[in-house]
């Protein structure tokens, strides 16, 4: 931190910092375009509308997660039970939201509301989100296994039809990356509200004396991570078609590394909405990869903490290039 | 009297146990005493698991803000592998089996920590990484293998004499050597030196780095112990034979009054902790409710100490 503030001040400081930071936003694009001529060097094909279709199609709920993760991020928590949350969004998706479709939505607006409140209870409290969210993990567990004891229910045939929808040129995951991306950035990046919303993690105290209100900035971002989670586990049955209460369960691990990979940091708030979908997408796709190298699956998870390795170190390359410049 | 209570509430860690004990008061009552006894002693068979992988993690805690091991789960899969592997059903190889499940573990940690020194990430992420490979690792090594482990070491982790499990014993010995580690010794006063404020640490002429390393290290090599000691005391290794134990032993050390800010461990607590939490899942269990209300009943408990406990001085 102190590094980049000396040479900041030293002539031609600005510059390299531009450089520095245009290094680090580049970096989960540059993965992502690493991933993508791999396979279409070892499968040309598979870079086609239908092959990409395929490739990501599983890509949207973790998109989703991971920017859902990335909203607790930027007030330096970390959210564990997302994974679960999005089971239990699915069971009910699977079950309620098939059957009754307006009970199922207020149930989906009750779980956003338990989302804002517990950013409400960690910011008062001043609980580790950790500990919180921990047991959360257990709860979203024990009411998906309640609704569903045995995996199965039926999607709601429009969200069937939208997830499996064949948009002109584009592949409907890419488009639905760009959207997911795009209103992420405008909303944190681009609007004054979303500056305050990233101040939270940059510096609590300033945002608190310029009169926001650090409770509310809590549950807005708690809040919108629950939104997400409701659209990741509503996607991920549209896709599946059927529920499980364990199906979301990988995705509190995903969406962490996914926003990690995209640039994002546990301090300062410091979060990359673009990033996230990029790393989700980078993520997704070494699965891919590896099936086209013909090794076997179980590397797959291999591979993920490979990929998040070497974009780290990466990115220490790049700080320690900036800061010897 | 505000004194001696102000003591006790300065001791979380004593909740646990009334806690545990009301439990199984609780349990006990449902089925008329009958039970009570084997209610208890398979509880603190099972409780001990938890507090070797609850030491671990407590130790990486202490650290400070920011340091858990997400890697432990991982370690204990492929750890418990490795030993049922070396041991090959073998009683003479027992010993050879243990060292070299800890060697395995020890090995994860120490990656660990090189992650974290080297590229400077959080160890969220560090053990979070590591963990994914070792999955891996372990899927390969431990492929569609299901074997058994010795005789002799399975009773060893199963026996009891009077209804008391010889392994709680010999962890409870464990324990007693984890608090002079902690509290009597050079190594362990620099954990909580360190996990307290590293800058004062480090001015101090401690070897942080050092120290750090072998935290690491030595969270791994009891990760590593675990899960060959489970792999004997459920018949067989699996690889997610540690899965649940990646939010029990961050649970344990919180329940158990260490701070999740670093600084201050507690190891009687995590005797209590493990204790109340095996116990509530027995009175769970002979209620006859369903997995799901015990999942949902083991979150609410986690957020309620947590809640009461309340939050440490410095945020995360």
């Amino acid at each position: 931190m102190s590094v980049s503030v000396v040479s900041s001040t030293k002539p031609g400081g600005a510059g390299v910092l531009r450089v520095r930071r245009t290094l680090r936003a580049v970096l989960p694009a540059l993965s992502l375009i690493l991933i993508l001529l791999a396979i279409w060097h070892l499968n040309a094909r598979a870079i086609s509308y239908f092959g990409l279709n395929l490739m990501l199609n599983l890509a949207v709920p973790v998109a989703l997660a991971t920017v859902g993760q990335m909203f607790v991020m930027a007030s330096n928590d970390l959210d564990l039970s997302i994974g679960t949350f999005v089971g239990f969004i699915g069971c009910i998706t699977a079950t309620v939201l098939h059957d009754s479709p307006v009970l199922g939505i207020a149930i989906f607006a009750g779980c956003i509301v338990v989302y804002a409140l517990l950013g409400a209870l960690i910011y008062l409290r001043n609980l580790p989100s950790i500990v919180v969210t921990l047991g959360m993990f257990f709860v979203w567990q024990g009411l998906a296994i309640l609704v569903l004891p045995k995996p199965g229910g039926h999607a709601p045939d429009w969200l069937k039809a939208l997830m499996s929808l064949k948009t002109p040129y584009v592949p409907f995951p890419v488009m639905a990356a760009v959207v997911i991306g795009v209103v992420a950035y405008v909303g944190l990046m681009r609007t004054s509200y979303g500056a305050v919303l990233r101040g939270a993690g940059g510096n609590a105290v300033a945002v608190e004396r310029a009169g926001w209100s650090m409770l509310k900035v809590k549950m807005i971002l708690f809040g919108l991570a629950g939104f997400c989670g409701v659209l990741a586990g509503m996607a991920l049955i549209g896709l599946t078609t059927s529920a499980d209460a364990n199906l979301g369960n990988g995705y509190t691990l995903l969406s962490i590394a996914g926003a990690i990979l995209g640039g994002g940091e546990f301090t300062g708030g410091r979060v990359s909405p673009i990033g996230s979908v990029i790393g989700a997408l980078t993520l997704t796709l070494a699965g891919s990869l590896l099936n086209f190298m013909h090794i076997s699956p179980d590397w797959q998870v291999a591979a993920q903490g490979g990929i998040l390795i070497v974009v780290l170190a990466a990115r220490v390359l790049i700080n320690r290039a900036g800061s010897a410049a | 009297m505000i004194a001696s209570m102000r003591r006790v509430i300065a001791q979380p860690w004593l909740y646990s146990f009334v806690g545990a004990a009301l439990v199984w008061i609780a349990a006990v009552t449902y089925t008329g005493g009958y039970g009570a006894g084997g209610m208890l002693s398979a509880g603190i068979a099972l409780a001990a698991f938890s507090v070797i992988v609850g030491t671990a993690q407590m130790f990486v805690i202490t650290l400070g803000p920011g340091n858990v091991d997400l890697s432990l789960p991982a370690n204990m899969g492929l750890a418990s592998a490795v030993a049922m592997k070396v041991m090959g059903g073998c009683d003479a190889l027992v010993l050879v089996g243990l060292v070299a499940a800890i060697a395995s573990g020890t090995t994860i940690g120490i990656a660990n920590y090189l992650l974290i020194r080297l590229l400077r990430i959080p160890p969220i992420i560090a053990t979070l990484s590591a963990s994914f490979v070792v999955q891996s690792i372990g899927i390969s090594y431990g492929r569609g293998l299901q074997v058994k482990p010795p005789p002799g070491f399975a009773t060893a982790t199963t026996v009891q004499i009077a209804g008391v499990s010889v392994m709680a014993v010999v962890v409870v010995v464990f324990s007693v050597g984890i608090g002079l580690l902690l509290h009597r010794t050079t190594f362990g006063r620099s954990v909580a030196a360190i996990g307290q404020n590293a800058r004062a640490a480090r001015l101090a002429n401690i070897p942080v780095e050092r120290i750090r390393a072998l935290t690491y290290a030595l969270g791994g090599a009891l990760g590593g112990l675990c899960g060959a000691l489970l792999a004997g005391y459920f018949q067989g290794s699996s690889l997610d034979i540690g899965n649940e134990y990646l939010l029990t032993s961050i649970a344990v050390v919180v329940i158990g009054g260490t701070s999740v800010a670093g600084g201050r461990a507690n190891v009687t607590g995590l005797w209590g902790a493990s204790l109340f939490l095996v116990m509530l899942l027995t009175m769970l269990n002979t209620y006859g409710v369903s997995a799901g209300v015990r999942l949902l009943v083991t979150g609410l408990v986690i957020i309620a100490v947590i809640v009461t406990a309340g939050g440490p001085r410095i945020a995360r």
